[in-house]
């Protein structure tokens, strides 16, 4: 495809065309050469969105959290992106998709677009594609781009490097005091949900996180992740209520980033891995590709299986031969 | 290397609450390496359409079995030609007398599977007649 398309497309996106702006998010999601050029068009007019990401386990209340959440800023005349990342089946590759249940109230408002993203073997909690697809959404003017994580464990971390202000869902009753000291999702939090907190556990899950928080020295900007408690969904009045406290938790913590100039840190942070990424993809992708098609990659492993070489040696020969030394 | 895989919703248009079938379906379509949308109950052909959409669907699958499906099939078919989305591949089933058949192909439904069709023929049938975009 020539540049002259790539900038059409480019256009059509940044004046909201939904079905440019999906299918370039699946072009990228399915590696189809020329994809990524239509990014570099985009990427320019990215950076205007606060992007705001939704972790934590399955079934904790993410996705219903995101329905309120566009029912609020809708009221405020916001226009919305909201990506839902769910796994894909490592025997069939195949997925299911159920997120947008949730959502479906929101399907005919035009200022709201849902895209679903399945996994496809990332690890990380979302999908290769994910970082680009934000991307496209901000180029198309959203104001808040809503990014869903798979139900995550401990480990699922990804989501720091794409979003502004990360939300760790959580709901009562899922394991003892040690849980909250250790490493890994708990740590990525800028603010934290105790969700279905009707139920019981939720003054021991509030108090574990409270000591947690407790023995931090110091947090960032001097932002100390609050949690927020959200009840019945059913018993409107309360759950309204949290809702908009929450909202203005995520507001504040946008604003205290700006504030304290640490919002310049995320999107370094972001870019560093989209940089390294996109030096996989180039450099590393096509070596490998080339390794497969000539046959060399099994040769290799045959050696390794005879022990007649080592992975290191066989990795310093490849680099010897593919990487000038300037 | 481009790794294309089908988009697919399914969708359960209208007053009818058994999912049931509509889920068998989802999770027989996942197991065919397809990558599944799931809407759930009681959604407006609206709803169906713009959701299509935005999902990047190569085909939708309506579900009915409330005997409605002369109404609310073919309204998801013009709805998506009036979004100027009608490459996307619109089939139905549920519990549908033979002698609508016609009526919904005329209406460009391109298939209808009733009870004691086979998983497998579905599959297939989406396997030989939809092109993955």
């Amino acid at each position: 495809m020539n540049d002259e398309e790539n900038i059409k497309k480019a256009e059509k996106i940044r004046n909201g065309d939904i079905r440019t702006a999906t299918r370039l998010i699946r072009n990228i999601e399915n590696n189809v050469p020329g994809a990524k050029s239509t990014i570099k068009h985009l990427f320019p007019f990215t950076g205007k969105a606060h992007v705001v990401g939704l972790t934590g386990a399955p079934g904790a209340g993410k996705s219903t959290l995101i329905d309120s959440f566009i029912s609020q800023y809708r009221k405020k005349d916001k226009k919305i992106g909201a990506l839902l990342v769910d796994p894909t089946s490592p025997f069939t590759g195949g997925a299911i998709l159920g997120d947008r249940v949730r959502l479906q109230r929101h399907a005919e408002d035009p200022d709201v677009f849902v895209r679903s993203l399945a996994t496809r073997g990332a690890l990380g909690g979302l999908s290769k594609a994910a970082g680009d697809a934000i991307h496209v959404m901000d180029a198309m003017g959203k104001d808040v781009i809503l990014v869903e994580t798979v139900g995550t464990g401990q480990q699922e971390v990804e989501i720091m490097n794409h979003v502004h202000t990360v939300i760790v869902v959580l709901v009562p009753g899922m394991g003892d005091e040690v849980q909250a000291i250790k490493a890994g999702i708990l740590e990525v939090a800028d603010v934290f949900v105790i969700n279905k907190a009707d139920r019981n556990g939720t003054g021991k899950l509030y108090r574990e996180l409270m000591h947690m928080l407790d023995m931090a020295d110091s947090f960032p900007g001097g932002w100390r992740p609050p949690i927020i408690q959200i009840g019945d969904m059913f018993e409107k009045e309360g759950f309204g209520k949290s809702i908009e406290e929450l909202l203005e938790n995520v507001q504040g913590h946008y604003e205290n980033l700006v504030e304290k100039e640490l919002l310049g840190d995320r999107i370094r942070r972001k870019a560093v891995v989209e940089l390294n990424e996109a030096l996989q993809s180039s450099i590393l992708a096509p070596i490998l590709e080339t390794l497969i098609a000539d046959g060399e990659m099994d040769t290799m492993v045959d050696k390794l299986l005879k022990k007649k070489s080592d992975p290191y040696s066989c990795a310093e020969e490849i680099a010897k031969k593919y990487l000038k030394k300037p | 290397m481009a790794e294309r895989k089908l988009r697919i919703m399914v969708a359960k248009p209208g007053l009818d609450g058994h999912d049931r079938g509509a889920r068998v379906l989802a999770r027989c379509f996942r197991d065919a390496g397809f990558e599944v949308i799931y809407t759930g109950c009681h959604q407006t052909p609206e709803q169906i359409a713009a959701s299509a959409v935005q999902e990047d669907v190569d085909v939708v699958g309506l579900s009915c079995l409330s005997g409605a499906h002369r109404y609310l099939f073919p309204r998801v078919v013009e709805l998506l030609k009036e979004s100027e989305a009608d490459d996307i591949t619109v089939i139905g089933g549920g519990v549908i007398p033979e002698h609508d058949f016609q009526m919904l192909y005329d209406a460009g439904i391109k298939a209808v599977f009733t009870p004691g069709a086979t998983l497998d023929s579905i599959v297939q049938w989406i396997h030989d007649n939809v092109k993955i975009q």
